[in-house]
Formats: structure tokens, C-alpha cells, sequence
């Protein structure tokens, strides 16, 4: 199965200005929740989603935004959520990544780093307000099932870490 | 096999996410400590997540005109296969942590299993839990090492909340005669098989966390057939008040 993601190139602009509705600087391109784009016959345009997690109550309002933005640009939408192969967040874009540092998030690290912060092992998170890596564990879930908070020694900030899922 | 087999196997194990969902959502904005309601909270949402994957694709074999909301809403207690130790009333924090562990480390090997069934939405679903459940089971084996290693007092209610829910551990093994159906032709997962590494990974934690295993031979089982404590009419009868009361809501 293939884990690049299929998105036809006339749809790639429309989709790509839908937000996530939770993170909104983030654009459902760059988060990978797209796996595929396809337009059909008669102005009809598939789109196959999959869901970050299990329960993400995004997912229906990312699934009705689509459908808005798709229609506003003449297409007739179809939306199918699939849940194989499972979102992971190597489908995060470069570009995502960046913007959710940005916006004060700091994005999913490779999974070994992701370990030793997770289990209070070693300080490699770097804040994203001062960049220090003297950064601690609070808690291993935050503000939605995607992510963990952390704490910045140095700047005393607190702040969301997007989890690396795998 | 027949799409009953598969309906009746499908209940036995995503019913067990969906009572305990249910379960520690009740700790939403009661929590002991902001961390961890957010905590229980987020995995209430996992666990509710999976069983809609489930009852999605339940309405797709039944052969009546039914959706995920008449699957997990308008069923009748005894038509509920969740095993009894999810059913378990959250006594207090100890309570709440020692349940979840216990479900977590059986939950964890389940799915690892079920991600090798024939059937390809089993496959996906175990998948895409998998993750998830991970970060359960760590969550709750840590406070389980910090309640059993904590003060004198945490110790206490950790050992009483192991010597009570001990008992229902040994049903999380229990095959019905529908479980050995649909895991012979491959598409289910013979959970005896599992029981020998369950203990041994219990057993090591709980030395870690300076708790006794409890030397009960005595287990209690029913949930699988139906056949439930006091304590499932009463969640039942929360969770199915608002979809009885104003039949046709969606969740
Ligand atoms: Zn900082």
C-alpha cells in the first residue's frame, strides 16, 4: 500500500486552503489527513480522508469543510473517511511542521527523541518560544488526544507538544 | 461462519471500549488533578473512537436497516458482551487506574493479535487503535508504579482496588463457543493464548510498584454471555437515556 498521498492537481489548491479546525494554521494537506483527491466524471470530486486519532472529533467538520470548499469551486464532493493504512505523522509536512512551531506548538520529533521525552528520559524538546531544550514533561496528554504538554525551564512557559505517532 | 458470528464477536470486544469509554468520560471535569482528568478524558475519546469503527462496520453486516447509533444505544443489557471488569464503577482514583491497567496490558495484546486477522477491517481497526492503547497502557502501568510506591496511603487504596477487581481478570480469557467459531477460521483471536504472558507482565509491574498479588483462585465471569453486575443497568440507562427520550439523535 502506498503511503504517498494521491491528490489530483486541481484539487491540491482547494484542499490545501481548508484548516484544521482544532490547529487552524495547520492546512488538512500539510497535517497528511488527505490520502487521496480524485476528480470523476461529471465534475465529481473523491476525496478520501483518514483520522489523526480514533476519536478525533475533527474529523466530521474537516469532512463537511471539504465538501463546502468543493462545492464553492463548481465540483460535486465525496467524501469517504478510510482508516488503513493509519495516519502517522510522517505525513506532516515540512511546511506544517514550521507553522505549528509558529503558532507556539512544537511539532512531532523522530521517534526515538519522542521516547526519551515522553518518558522523562532526556530534555530534547526544544521550546518553541526560546528554543531551549530545558524543557520537561507535564503531563502525556494535553489539550486534545494528540498531544503532550511540556514545560520550558528557562522561559517558565508551558506548552503543547504535537506526539509522534508512528 | 456467518455475519452473525462476526456481529456477536465484533460486540465482545467493542463493547468493552465502549462501557469503559463511558466509564471514565464520567470523570470529565471531576478528575483529581487537571493532568489527569484531561487524561481520562482523552482516552475516553480513543476508546469511544474505536467502537464507532466497530458499530460502523456491525451496521454494514446486519441484515436489518440499522446504524452505529441503534448498535451502541438501543441495545438491551443482556444483548452487551463488554466483560465485567469495564462495568466496574470508579470507587475512587486507585479504582480508576487499576482497572484501566488491567484492560490496558489485555487490550494492548488483543489488538496485537487481531492486526494478523483475515479480516481486513479487523486489521485496520486494530492498526489504527494499536497506537492509541500504547499510550493508555503506559499511562496507566506509571500511576499504577506511583500510587503502589507513593505514601502510605496511596499503597493502601492501590492494594484494595488489586484484591477487589482481581477477580475479574481470568473472563478476559473466557472463549464463548462464538469466540472459538470465528477465531478458528482466522478472523478472531484465541485469547487463551494470551493468559500465561498477561499474568507474567501484571505480575512484574506490580512488583515494580511494591504490590501484592492477590492468592485468590476464585474469578467471576458473565459479561461475555450477557450476563452482567448491578452496576451495567445503571450506566446503561445514563448513556441510552438521551437517544431513548428523543429517539434518532446522532452522536
Ligand atoms: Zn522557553
Amino acid at each position: 500500500m502506498t503511503q504517498e498521498a494521491d491528490i489530483a492537481t486541481e484539487l491540491y489548491t482547494i484542499l490545501k486552503s481548508v484548516p484544521d479546525p482544532e490547529i487552524p494554521v495547520l492546512s488538512i494537506i500539510d497535517l497528511g489527513v488527505v490520502r487521496s483527491a480524485t476528480v470523476l466524471p461529471n465534475q465529481v470530486a473523491k476525496v478520501e480522508i483518514t483520522p489523526t486519532y480514533s476519536g478525533c472529533p475533527a474529523m466530521d467538520v474537516i469532512g463537511d469543510d471539504i465538501k463546502t470548499e468543493l462545492a464553492k469551486h463548481g465540483y460535486k464532493p465525496e467524501v469517504k473517511l478510510i482508516l488503513s493504512p493509519a495516519w502517522t505523522t510522517d505525513w506532516m509536512t515540512d511546511e506544517g511542521k514550521k507553522a505549528l512551531k509558529d503558532y507556539g506548538i512544537a511539532p512531532p520529533m523522530d521517534a526515538t527523541s519522542d521516547k526519551d521525552a515522553l518518558l522523562g528520559n532526556k530534555r530534547v524538546i526544544p521550546c518553541p518560544q526560546c528554543e531551549s531544550k530545558n524543557t520537561r514533561l507535564v503531563s502525556q496528554f494535553a489539550s486534545t488526544a494528540c498531544k503532550a504538554m511540556f514545560k520550558c525551564e528557562d522561559c517558565e512557559e508551558t506548552f503543547d507538544y504535537f506526539k509522534c505517532l508512528i | 461462519m456467518t455475519n452473525e458470528n462476526l456481529i456477536q464477536y465484533i460486540y465482545g470486544i467493542a463493547d468493552n471500549s465502549l462501557i469503559l469509554g463511558q466509564r471514565i468520560s464520567e470523570l470529565c471535569g471531576h478528575g483529581p488533578t487537571l493532568e489527569t482528568d484531561i487524561a481520562m478524558t482523552n482516552m475516553a475519546l480513543d476508546l469511544l473512537g474505536q467502537t464507532r469503527s466497530y458499530y460502523q462496520y456491525v451496521a454494514e453486516l446486519s441484515p436489518k436497516d440499522i446504524t452505529e447509533d441503534d448498535v451502541a444505544f438501543l441495545r438491551t443489557e443482556r444483548e452487551y458482551k463488554n466483560v465485567l471488569l469495564v462495568e466496574q464503577p470508579n470507587t475512587d482514583f486507585a479504582y480508576v487506574i487499576v482497572r484501566q491497567y488491567f484492560f490496558d496490558v489485555f487490550h494492548f495484546m488483543l489488538l496485537k493479535e487481531l492486526e494478523n486477522s483475515k479480516n481486513v477491517n479487523f486489521q485496520a481497526i486494530a492498526k489504527k487503535s494499536l497506537k492509541e492503547v500504547s499510550y493508555h497502557k503506559r499511562f496507566s502501568g506509571d500511576w499504577l508504579k506511583r500510587l503502589g510506591d507513593g505514601t502510605e496511603e496511596s499503597k493502601q487504596k492501590a492494594q484494595q482496588a488489586i484484591d477487589d477487581l482481581w477477580v475479574y481478570t481470568d473472563e478476559l480469557f473466557h472463549m464463548t463457543d462464538n469466540d472459538k467459531a470465528v477465531s478458528k477460521a482466522g478472523y478472531g483471536v484465541d485469547t487463551t493464548n494470551l493468559k500465561d504472558s498477561y499474568y507474567a507482565a501484571i505480575t512484574s509491574l506490580l512488583k515494580e510498584a511494591t504490590l501484592d498479588i492477590p492468592d485468590t483462585k476464585y474469578f467471576q465471569k458473565g459479561g461475555k454471555n450477557g450476563i452482567h453486575t448491578e452496576h451495567m443497568g445503571f450506566i446503561l440507562s445514563d448513556m441510552q437515556y438521551m437517544q431513548r427520550t428523543y429517539p434518532g439523535m446522532k452522536w
